[in-house]
């Protein structure tokens, strides 16, 4: 293998699992240390900076940097990063002081948001302190978009949103809220500078089955259903409730349907359990309320009884995958289930809907009818126009908006300056030592033991009682602290110098995971099988120095590494080093 | 500084026959300096016990004073243990054997603790084939008393802050071929490659079992005049050929071309494959083996490997006909046997 390039910032990068898995890549070991540390603030003003709502994602975050953490791969379970962010959103001081200063002189550009969702919010507090003038537009009486309507206020109290709306919205956005923009040409016509649009994935998806009609409104669509109970249109619902769909919105719906009235509710999913795309948390928490979730079956009716909706009948069916791994729902042949409902909602899926683009603008749609986006620029065909969120590829989730929005900013303020937008500035790194002494680290390089630590929750007879009561109690600080004291610091890079190896092998001896072998070079898959310890995650990069004097090259699997410092304390000629890797994105108006 | 070895471990990690991983034979963090050739020994020892399924309570391992005497705290922390007087070890290994030869006895040692101070207790283990494993961990200096140079030292080699040295070096593996030892071998703590298999062999060998690992002081003989330097037995180590080592319950899998091959069995029935072997080299010719020894030394190389093996060795409990069973094992109907027994004996005397 060819020697590793470490002055590449995204070898580094990629070591750093649940930062590199982070859509907005958010630094997190350097967070989660600040928390270890009891610094809050600094450790919110970390995540603020990349990720903008951490109260919101540190409560609701779809959270892909845990499967990606390295503690799961040495044991049972990652570090609860998420949660932990919480607790840096507890437990924080005055933040407003630590925000960038917004120019009371503007720079004379005009940005108009559609959609005051993640994706806008973002743009807006990207752009703000650069001294564009920004005018955000949603049909919503108040900001936050889907944060608002669609995640119930048992999993993110409204004040946690409304303070973290309103950092950017007080930074003197201009808001046109309640209004419903039905026309891009009168936006257009307005002469803004650059528009983003925000919109979301706002159609709720149907299901046309005999019996549709007559059911009249006892059946629902779960996202505007969600949303009616979040602006306190409607207070309750049916004793027998059944909800179709088996992902994160289906498991808003139950539980919400629980605290309104219900009392046998019920999730109902085509696909087994397994496969359902709510995430595992979500279903494990709408378990623990009593609800059921009963998977193979597939809606097939609603039945109805003197005009009204008596329950629906379903198809048990089972999954079979064919040698591609691919999966078909397969009738059991068994008689059709009858289940009694009085409400049904439907979360089944979420579609964009852009009816109110003009087709005549520039802005080119593909064959499913989604505007044509640069998945880099986040520009469309036109090139004033940029999309983010759900509302530039389909649904994903907020942290992704959040990424989307970074990403549109950088773009639309080089569009406004008249630059390239293909022309992205680099991402800021740094790489220090963390060596204070001869064995010595400024990072906490002792690795613990524990196990993780479950977040406690609210007593259920109280969280049943009250859709407002938030379920989950968070960490308090010691919990925090000794969550946090279960990261392992993958930040702390392992940087090695071949210049200094002497080859005395007293970094292969130590090493617990048997990261580091000292062997013939050759190709990676052939390298790859006669390392100290088997290397076949192929995810996991190998970092191959140059030629050492015995010809042989040092070879270290990242996979498994604890970070823990030892290869390095037992060096005689710190030929390793401990260096710990800050990695931030660009945003807007930082240049290259 | 860390004082503790992390607990987690390779969740991959190879498990021998016992079920064991290489982590159930280490030991405690090494205290040593960064850099130590005695850690990469340990290291060795771990990995040799590991492949040949060692059952860990079945080992004994025995030192006396040094920076070599305090590794056995660093590897195979579930064996026995003993941490005898300076230079004393082969006495507790010698009484330890007698008393149980159950157990595999690993002797660990440094220069000074044998070549200076229990030199008379090493001649003496040899001479009597005493059935163990003795591996001298060589730096040529005291480095726990800040370097001095040892009786290896090589005439004029100088540490760090030292003059060459002007005394000519004691060679333990010559000395041990003259004194009659069973198996001598001299390896370097930065080949494993070489030195796992070795200590493999020497626990399977019957007798005494010497392996003289020069193992560079990092400290205070590790400069460009030394030769007990990684950089100077890097050079300067001639190997007498490679030595495979397969355990009797495993499948020999390799092939070697005719000629260019010798195959031992042991006395356990695992089996000793040496190829590349030195033409200059018969292991299994004792005055060979010191033919070659002292030609190598002369030409200044540092000769590595299997350097002999005797596959007839009759270790001590042979020669002394003891008892095949632990003394402790023995009941009092074993050691008094009564009246009758006496009188017979008696009577074979008359």
């Amino acid at each position: 293998m060819e020697p590793t390039d470490v002055k590449n910032p995204e070898y580094f990068h990629k070591v750093v699992d649940c930062q590199y898995a982070c859509p907005a890549h958010t630094p997190v070991p350097e967070y989660i240390r600040l928390i270890a540390a009891r610094r809050y603030t600094e450790a919110y003003m970390i995540n603020w900076e990349s990720n903008v709502f951490p109260g919101v994602l540190g409560r609701t975050c779809d959270r892909p940097c845990e499967p990606a953490c390295r503690r799961g791969r040495i044991e049972k379970e990652p570090v609860a990063i998420c949660r932990l962010k919480r607790v840096a959103a507890d437990n924080k001081g005055e933040v407003r002081d630590r925000m960038p200063a917004i120019p009371e002189q503007k720079n004379g550009k005009r940005i108009a948001c559609i959609g005051a969702g993640p994706a806008s919010l973002t743009v807006a507090r990207d752009l703000m302190p650069l001294g564009y003038s920004i005018d955000i537009y949603d049909n919503q009486i108040a900001g936050g978009g889907m944060m608002r309507s669609q995640i119930p206020s048992f999993r993110l109290p409204i004040q946690v949103l409304d303070e973290e709306v309103n950092f950017i919205l007080d930074m003197g956005v201009t808001t046109f809220f309640d209004i419903e923009v039905t026309s891009m040409q009168s936006i257009i016509d307005k002469g803004y500078d650059a528009i983003f649009v925000g919109t979301g994935a706002p159609r709720g998806k149907g299901l046309e089955l005999p019996g549709l009609a007559e059911a009249g409104d006892a059946v629902h669509v779960g996202i505007d259903w969600l949303s009616s109970v979040a602006f306190e249109h409607i207070d309750s619902i049916g004793k027998k409730v059944l909800v179709l769909g088996g992902g994160n919105t289906a498991m808003d719906c139950c539980r919400t349907s629980k605290r309104l009235g219900g009392e046998d509710v019920r999730v109902v999913v085509r696909s087994p359990f397994a496969d359902m795309k709510a995430s595992p948390w979500e279903k494990e928490d709408a378990m623990h309320e009593g609800i059921p979730i009963y998977d193979n079956h597939t809606p097939k009716e609603f039945v109805i009884e003197d005009g009204k909706l008596k329950g629906m009948l379903f198809e048990k069916v089972e999954a079979k995958y064919d040698d591609n791994g691919k999966r078909s729902l397969v009738p059991t042949g068994e008689d059709w289930v009858f289940m009694e409902a009085d409400d049904v909602l439907m979360a089944i899926g979420q579609e964009n809907a852009f009816p109110w683009i003009e087709r005549d603008l520039g802005i080119d749609f593909d064959k499913w009818d989604m505007p044509v986006v640069d998945e880099t620029s986040f520009q469309s065909t036109n090139p004033k126009i940029f999309f983010g969120g759900d509302a530039a590829f389909g649904p994903e989730n907020v942290i992704t908006a959040v990424a989307h929005g970074h990403q549109a900013a950088v773009s639309i303020d080089l569009f406004c300056r008249g630059e390239s937008v293909q022309d992205r500035p680099a991402p800021r790194t740094n790489l220090i030592s963390q060596k204070m002494g001869i064995h010595e680290w400024s990072y906490d390089n002792a690795v613990e033991n524990d196990e993780r630590y479950i977040v406690p929750l609210a007593p259920l007879e109280k969280a049943l009682g009250d859709r407002k009561v938030e379920v989950e109690l968070g960490f308090d600080q010691e919990m925090g602290f000794k969550e946090a004291e279960r990261c392992l610091n993958c930040d702390v890079q392992t940087v090695f110098e071949e210049s200094r190896c002497i080859e005395c092998d007293a970094c292969v001896d130590i090493c617990p995971t048997d990261c580091i072998s000292f062997t013939a070079n050759g190709d990676e898959q052939e390298l790859r099988g006669r390392l100290s310890a088997p290397a076949g995650n192929l995810a996991q990069d190998l970092y191959v120095s140059e030629a050492l004097p015995t010809t042989r090259v040092m070879v270290k699997d990242e996979n498994v590494c604890l970070h823990c410092g030892l290869c390095a304390e037992r060096c005689p000629t710190t030929a390793w080093d401990m260096q710990k890797f800050l990695y931030n994105v660009s945003k807007a108006g930082q240049a290259a | 500084m860390s004082y503790q070895v992390p607990k987690f471990r390779h969740p991959e990690l190879p498990r021998n026959e016992l079920g064991y991983t290489r982590a159930d034979y280490e030991g405690s963090i090494s205290t040593l300096c960064a850099g130590c050739g005695h850690d990469s020994i340990s290291g060795s020892i771990v990995r040799a016990c590991h492949e040949l399924s060692l059952e860990p309570h079945k080992i004994a391992k025995l030192s006396g004073i040094g920076c070599s005497s305090k590794s056995p705290t660093y590897f195979l922390g579930k064996s026995h243990g003993f941490n005898s007087v300076h230079g004393r070890m082969p006495s507790v290994v010698t009484g330890a054997a007698m008393a149980n030869r159950d157990l595999l006895y690993l002797g660990v040692s440094g220069d000074g603790d044998t070549a200076s101070i229990g030199m008379g207790q090493f001649t003496h283990a040899i001479r009597r084939n005493l059935n163990m494993v003795y591996i001298v961990m060589n730096n040529g200096c005291y480095g726990l008393t800040k370097g001095q140079d040892s009786a290896t030292a090589d005439e004029g080699s100088a540490s760090k802050k030292g003059d060459p040295n002007p005394f000519g070096a004691i060679d333990l593996p010559g000395l041990a071929l003259q004194l009659g030892a069973t198996f001598v071998a001299r390896s370097f703590s930065g080949d494993k490659e070489q030195l796992v298999p070795l200590i493999k062999a020497a626990m399977s060998h019957r007798g005494f079992a010497l392996i003289d690992v020069v193992s560079p002081c990092v400290t205070f003989n590790n400069n460009t005049a030394s030769t007990k330097s990684y950089e100077f037995v890097r050079e300067h180590a001639a190997a007498t050929g490679t030595v495979d080592f397969v355990p009797m319950r495993e499948e020999i899998t390799t092939s070697y071309p005719p000629g260019q091959s010798q195959e031992v069995t042991m006395h356990d029935g695992s089996v000793l494959h040496l190829h590349k072997l030195s033409e200059e080299l018969d292991p299994f010719c004792r005055s060979s083996a010191m033919m070659a020894l002292e030609r190598y030394r002369s030409s200044g190389q540092i000769l590595t490997g299997l350097i002999y093996m005797d596959k007839d060795s009759r270790d001590l409990h042979e020669v002394l006909e003891t008892s095949r069973r632990p003394l402790n094992t023995l009941a009092e109907e074993d050691l008094c046997p009564g009246d009758k027994v006496l009188q017979n004996i008696n009577a074979s005397l008359r």
